[in-house]
């Protein structure tokens, strides 16, 4: 595990892509064949089932170290991380072992069937062996959520790198079923298990934001206009006689939509379908806080189906007849796509992301600014003559978003932030006013620079009124405006609303506390988007 | 009355009349160490231990009215007995002792237990009243050694070397800067910024015995520096000087090193957890063995701290005090 807690020192420690990049082909160069896959999969958020509690882990760090338990919840408050705090408060190990990651990992997995006592004596002695920074590691093993800002397209290119291989067709490889305990390293590079698998989905293309005018694009006559839609982005695979479907998460969420499960019997296998999962009713694209009701449900009401029924604007085809279609064009894609659409017999349910017809950039920019009534968020560019790439690539596709909703707010509540920034006062409650009163309307902790960060933890180590835990109360001074791309209804709110995405646009220093929005101005906001 | 009050100018003596690391102008002040959070310019008078002298005479200039003292030795100001017993900190730290009629104090400044081979060595001294700081009052703050740390330090330079990387450590100019001389001496070529060397230069007249270095200025070659190893000030740590380097790596020396997150807010190459204060073991057996009475704790996990030291039956209170700010007062110095 020690060759491990150093992938992780040198991952954390750089913040520059090509280091890490180079850190991980190391990595794979040296270290143990059989410790590769469970490294893969961790990178990947494939996480075995927890062996251990989170009560119990802590518990048991409690009786270790002797301290109490909210000396330990402070120490949380300041690491941001549980796994950390736990590894930096137990006394110092009396024994060194030095075993292999996988080794530990599987040990861990056959816990699950013993009992509390055995499992305790089990992660105390591992505590009592291993160095601080192992520590950690052996924690986050056990807790399977291994973050530390390696994206799965970092580790492909470095897998690429070591391992001579195409990157697109590691990304695909890594991307499916498989068992880290049950494949060689190897095999799983080389994407061996991939086509006896019925469910792979291929990388999503993803576009970037487009910041300059359009005309810099060219040609009109060469791209192709949609909406963009804000729901889920999905891949629906048909194979072998078997539907899934993928959200850009990588996660199967084919039992959550069973309003799309028709198409196991009207789809041609070896068909995927790349698209968006939408709310649509009587033709209309309803707004993300109806939709948002069907989300992560293990069961769904019928009044559920009935409010927000489900459909799918589908965008491109990347698998016809068991074909790879990606590297055909966009337009060639999509005459495909329409012919298959259309011959669905479920109709209204499926269909073609309808292209957005325009005379010239000045007339698409016309059209995109009618993009919230439509309940979209902007309008996508594609090239006609682009493949479909795998993730991000910069110069076929587009994003040309509609400028986010704002209002503004007051600061009221500061608590310190985690992760990167465990220590400062980062993470903000803003308030919108009612009357005299102020009302809490928005959690946001992104969108600051890290001098502004800076500023702002002075500013509210002097103007802390009330603790409550790790939450201090402060003087309502500091404006914000808040920039947020949605408003729905909420009972779970004060407010009686609440805001998605909202974040930190620009720190308002020219405004008053006096000048900011009233919570009517959202109602009204609201009313319209319904 | 107690010996000592909390007023808005900082640490007072009422018996004495005099203040220990006033914020405020006052007539004088007893000055604990060299830090800029504790000592400030434009006070009448100061009073310090004899290797802090040097450092004010060059940080806050040296037309100021200056009284030493060693360690060990007592002097009585309007009654009260006032002498000075090494912190630990840095070099010239000193906990102030006051007594008087039987009841003494100590105001401790910033300490670390551990000796760092430059500054004196911490020594307890037993007192009904400690003034202690909690830079690192949670338990999460366990240090290596120092020989530990120093041996990271010299793998990651060994490493850059191999690379054709540039070491740069970041490190304060009083106190890390110097330990970090001493340890890395004939290690490699070390070659510091010059609000370093000119504290060094006053040092070394002082008396403090320090190992060459070589002052950074613009004959010297970046291949040389690349071969070598470069200290700088927290003030340099995001500027440009660095970034011109030949594939410049940085590690930042300080006890929030220990932490993940404050590795990476630093946004350093690497992160030593390097501190001139205690650590967590380090406070709780500095308290226990002055056998306080009562426990002022001053700056750091300042609620944290004091809440855990009554429950483990020391009584103990938080104060609000401006210090506890070295790296942005630093700053200042160096603007």
């Amino acid at each position: 595990m020690k060759r491990f807690a150093e992938l992780i020192q040198q991952l954390e420690t750089s913040n520059k892509t090509n280091d890490k990049i180079a850190a991980l082909v190391d990595y794979f160069r040296e270290a143990d064949d059989r410790d590769k896959p469970y490294v893969i999969a961790m990178f990947t958020g494939k996480r075995p089932k927890r062996p251990v509690n989170t009560a119990l882990i802590r518990q048991w760090a409690l009786e270790a170290s002797g301290i109490p338990d909210w000396l330990f919840a402070e120490s949380y408050h300041s690491v941001g991380d549980l796994s950390e705090t736990i590894a930096l408060i137990l006394p110092p190990p009396e024994k060194l072992q030095d075993r292999k990651l996988h080794e530990w990992i599987q040990d861990l997995a056959l816990l699950k069937d013993k009992t509390d006592e055995e499992k305790k004596w089990f992660i105390l002695d591992a505590w009592n062996s291993l160095e601080t920074q192992e520590r950690f590691i052996f924690n986050k093993l056990i807790s399977g959520n291994f973050r530390i800002g390696v994206s799965s397209k970092m580790l492909v290119n470095a897998l690429a790198r070591q391992s001579d291989m195409e990157s697109s067709k590691i990304m695909h490889s890594i991307m499916g079923k498989w068992q880290p305990a049950e494949i060689t390293y190897q095999d799983l590079v080389a994407g061996s298990h991939v086509n006896t698998d019925n469910s792979w989905p291929y990388p999503f293309c993803l576009a970037y934001a487009l910041e300059a005018e359009p005309a810099a694009l060219g040609a009109p006559g060469d791209w192709q206009a949609e909406w963009k839609w804000d729901g889920i982005r999905g891949q629906i695979v048909k194979r072998n006689g078997e539907l899934f479907i993928w959200s850009r998460g990588e996660e199967l969420v084919t039992a959550q939509f069973p309003e799309l499960h028709f198409l196991l019997d009207e789809l041609e296998d070896g068909t995927v379908l790349d698209g968006e999962i939408l709310s649509i009713k009587d033709g209309y694209v309803q707004a993300f806080s109806v939709l948002q009701q069907r989300l992560n449900r293990k069961t769904i009401s019928k009044t559920q189906l009935n409010t927000a029924p489900i459909g799918f604007y589908t965008y491109d085809l990347l698998e016809h007849k068991g074909a790879d279609m990606r590297f055909e064009t966009l337009a060639g894609r999509r005459s495909l796509l329409e012919k298959i659409a259309g011959g669905l017999k479920t109709t209204g349910v499926v269909v073609p992301s309808p292209v957005v017809r325009f005379e010239d950039w000045s007339h698409l920019a016309r059209l995109r600014e009618s993009s919230r009534d439509l309940n979209s968020e902007g309008i996508m560019l594609k090239k006609l003559d682009s493949m479909y790439h795998s993730g991000r690539k910069r110069g076929d596709w587009w994003k040309w978003k509609i400028n986010p909703y704002t209002v503004d707010t007051v600061m009221i509540y500061a608590q310190k932030g985690s992760g990167r920034r465990a220590g400062y006062y980062t993470d903000y409650t803003f308030a919108v006013r009612d009357g005299d009163q102020l009302i809490t309307i928005a959690k946001a902790y992104s969108g600051l620079t890290d001098k502004e960060i800076k500023e702002v933890n002075s500013f509210v180590l002097k103007n802390a009124v009330e603790k409550f835990g790790p939450v201090r109360t402060v003087k309502p001074e500091l404006v914000f405006e808040i920039a947020f791309e949605g408003i729905a209804e909420s009972k779970r709110h004060k407010a009686g609303l609440a805001l998605r995405f909202p974040r930190i646009a620009r720190w308002r220093k020219d405004k008053k506390a006096d000048e900011i929005n009233t919570l009517d101005d959202l109602r009204q906001l609201l009313q319209s988007t319904l | 009355m107690a010996l000592i009050t909390f007023t808005n100018k900082g640490i007072y003596c009422g018996k004495g009349g005099f203040y220990i690391d006033p914020w405020l102008p006052v007539n004088l002040a007893v000055t604990t160490h060299g830090h800029s959070d504790h000592v400030k310019w434009g006070n009448k008078a100061y009073l310090c231990h004899e290797l802090t002298k040097p450092i004010l005479d060059q940080r806050l200039g040296e037309d100021l009215k200056v009284e030493t003292l060693p360690y060990g030795r007592e002097i009585t100001i309007n009654n009260v007995k006032v002498s000075f017993f090494p912190a630990g900190h840095v070099i010239g730290s000193a906990q102030v002792r006051l007594e008087y009629k039987g009841e003494i104090c100590v105001i401790s400044g910033d300490y670390k237990i551990e000796d760092d081979g430059i500054s004196s060595p911490f020594e307890p001294v037993r007192c009904h009243t400690f003034v202690s700081e909690s830079t690192f009052g949670l338990p999460i703050y366990k240090w290596q050694p120092q020989a530990a740390v120093l041996d990271k330090i010299r793998d990651w330079v060994s490493d850059n070397q191999d690379k054709h990387k540039t070491s740069v450590l970041i490190a304060y100019s009083l106190g890390k800067a110097q330990r970090l001389i001493k340890g890395l001496t004939g290690y490699s070529d070390l070659y510091v910024h010059q609000s370093i060397s000119n504290l060094n230069e006053r040092l070394i007249a002082a008396g403090v015995d320090l190992p060459e270095t070589i002052r950074i200025g613009p004959d010297l070659k970046k291949e040389e520096l690349q071969r070598g190893i470069v200290i700088v000030p927290p003030a340099l740590a995001e500027g440009r000087w660095i970034k011109n380097l030949i594939q410049p790596a940085t590690g930042v020396c300080s006890g929030w090193m220990q932490v993940r997150a404050g590795r990476r807010w630093r946004s350093a190459d690497a992160g030593f957890a390097l501190s001139d204060h205690a650590d967590w073991p380090g406070l709780l057996s500095a308290i226990e063995a002055t056998g306080a009475e009562k426990v002022y704790v001053t700056h750091g996990y300042t609620a944290t701290f004091s809440k855990y030291l009554n429950e483990s039956g020391v009584p103990a209170e938080e104060v609000k005090t401006q210090y506890g700010n070295e790296e942005t007062e630093e700053k200042e110095v160096l603007s």
